[in-house]
């Protein structure tokens, strides 16, 4: 086994996804099948390989830090499930 | 024939010579997608009013001034693309109300140049699948067979294409999701070098590999989409400051003294006969035409979709935590605490394929893992990207299959993800080093489904895929091939 249902359960609690029992069992048997087929890679010797991030490098894009014209308010919540005119509404957290 | 079946050249020269206006030809697009999409469903949202009033707008522009060459043209736009005013699902119902506020730099490149968009059409939840059967609305179909798939992640795109229900569409390939529906669908799909093409309104996938490109019934459509889409944009740090051809420049330069590079990996096991024969033909057709085969090695293309379905879901895992129901998008309104909010917005809002590869991306980038799985991944990579920088030292561009078989029926691998994304192993390396790759129709199987023939070359040169594609197209004589839809 190359994942447990106890750890599929952990990385759900880390990714914020809640699962019922059968999408567990079910999760765990599929994840498993994925990890058991990427352990190929462990073939290969790769001590020495930079790893890759980017295909291509690239310098690091800065530009000056200038007002620029950006979202009103109103714009930035019209696609808010709830807001109060103001600021984005949660759950109370405190 | 209905002006919707004209290629984008052909539009081009009706509309300039005052024979065709852009509302006849936009209302036979509309007319179309009202007579095949409910057979097809290639649309989320058709944007009839907006589309008429942007046609209106050319009319008005052509003949009077120099235009765009895509001036006027009805296009559809991949449901991940942001447009403004207009949903934009991604394909999921976490995102189902979502109504951008501003355009992704390619749709409003094309506004600029007085483009009409038709609509926003189907695909996989967040351009996650091989099929487009993970999308939360309708699945299209193969406009070729009924009950096939059209491909994925960028299906609705390709058929609406293949279908004349648009003269083009914007995709995205993050490992194929261009390519590949336009080799099922028998249409050009084009995936540019990472960098060419600006990302900036495009919802993220894997930020490393996602790349838009153009969906069209010809080659030389292609290349006229590429010139109005690409270029450096500043609101994408990691697109690219190059010299931008003129892509329709190249496609009649001919063959001669081209090393066209064909890969011994990409032609092995459990390569369908029809598609082998096909693929052969093509390599024949460019012989013909005065280019140069060159038998190539990518030894580590067996490895490729295990490195893939790390690094892209790693990349997502992290993309997607955005998804939270706090600043937009679904939220699940019963939760009383914060994070019983974030659990159930995105366990309700998510489908299966997105939950999986978030787990398998939080679990590959998880503490202890991280090593073993991401980074050995990234190593990989490097391997993968050396192998193509040592072919192009010997050829000008790699020419394979697009996929190792033709259409498949819907669901027939409902619950074997690791089956489907095997199917990607032809495409995927492209995304993995960063190259251009395109997909021409080469032929049909002996079923009568479409097969592509895919040409990868090196960073930056899509203008010699280009040519070849146009040498592969003469040959065939497949562009524009109209599908009977039953």
């Amino acid at each position: 086994m190359k994942i447990t249902r106890e750890e599929v359960e952990h990385v759900a609690t880390l990714a914020r996804l809640n699962m019922s029992e059968e999408e567990l069992v079910k999760m765990t048997g599929q994840l498993d099948t994925i990890l058991s087929y990427v352990a190929k890679l462990d073939e290969l010797e790769t001590a020495d390989v930079v790893p890759t991030t980017h295909a291509f490098s690239i310098n690091n894009a800065f530009r000056e830090d200038e007002m620029q014209e950006s979202l009103s308010q109103k714009e930035a919540l019209a696609n808010a499930p709830k807001e109060n005119g103001e600021s984005f509404t949660v759950p109370k957290i405190i | 024939m209905n002006p919707c079946e004209l290629t984008i050249a052909q539009a081009r020269v009706a509309l300039d010579d005052g024979k065709l206006s852009s509302r006849e030809l936009t209302t036979s697009c509309l007319e179309r997608i009202k007579a095949v999409d409910c057979k097809i469903n290639s649309f989320i949202s058709v944007t009839e009013e907006e589309a008429l009033q942007q046609a209106d707008a050319a009319d008005k522009q052509i003949g009077k001034e120099s235009v765009a060459p895509l001036c006027g043209i009805p296009f559809s736009i991949k449901d991940l693309l942001c447009t403004r005013g207009i949903p934009t699902t991604c394909g999921s119902k976490i995102l189902e109300n979502f109504v951008p506020p501003y355009d992704a730099t390619v749709v409003e490149k094309l506004k600029n140049q007085g483009s009409v968009i038709v609509g926003k059409v189907a695909m996989d939840e967040f351009a996650m699948g091989s099929t487009s059967e993970n999308c939360a609305f309708a699945v299209p179909e193969n406009p070729w067979k009924s009950g096939f798939v059209a491909g994925g992640s960028s299906g609705g795109s390709a058929s609406s294409v293949a279908a004349m229900e648009c003269l083009g569409s914007l995709g995205s390939d993050t490992g194929g999701s261009i390519r590949q529906p336009a080799s099922l669908c028998g249409v050009v799909g084009m995936k540019p070098t990472y960098g060419r093409v600006s990302r900036y309104g495009l919802v993220a996938f894997a930020s490393s590999l996602d790349q838009i490109g153009p969906l069209t019934r010809d080659v030389t459509d292609s290349a006229m989409m590429m010139n109005g889409i690409s270029g450096y944009d500043k609101r994408d740090s990691t697109s690219v400051q190059q010299n931008l051809p003129d892509f329709t420049a190249s496609l009649t330069e001919g063959m001669k003294g081209v090393r066209v590079g064909v890969p011994k990996e990409y032609f092995g096991e459990g390569l369908d006969p029809d598609v082998a024969k096909i693929v052969k033909d093509g390599i024949q057709s460019l012989k013909s035409a005065g280019a140069e085969i060159v038998d190539v090695s990518l030894p580590h293309t067996e490895y490729c979709v295990a490195v893939y379905y790390l690094i892209a879901s790693a990349e997502a895992s992290s993309n997607l935590a955005r998804y939270d129901g706090v600043v937009y998008g679904y939220r699940d309104r019963d939760a009383e605490s914060l994070i019983d909010m974030y659990r159930e917005t995105r366990s309700s809002g998510f489908g299966d394929e997105v939950k999986r590869r978030i787990l398998i991306g939080t679990y590959a980038l998880s503490s202890g893992y991280y090593d073993a799985y991401y980074k050995k991944a990234s190593q990989v990579r490097t391997l993968i990207l050396n192998d193509f920088k040592k072919a192009y030292e010997s050829c000008d561009l790699i020419i394979s299959p697009v996929t190792p078989t033709p259409a498949w029926k819907r669901g027939a691998h409902a619950d074997d993800p690791l089956a489907l994304y095997l199917s990607d192993i032809l495409t995927i390396s492209a995304n993995l080093a960063g190259i251009p790759g395109i997909s021409v129709p080469g032929g049909f199987s002996s079923a009568g489904l479409p097969v592509g023939i895919q040409l990868q070359g090196p960073h930056f040169r899509e203008d010699t895929l280009f040519k070849a594609a146009y040498n592969l197209e003469l040959g065939t004589e497949l562009a524009n091939k109209c599908p009977e839809i039953a």
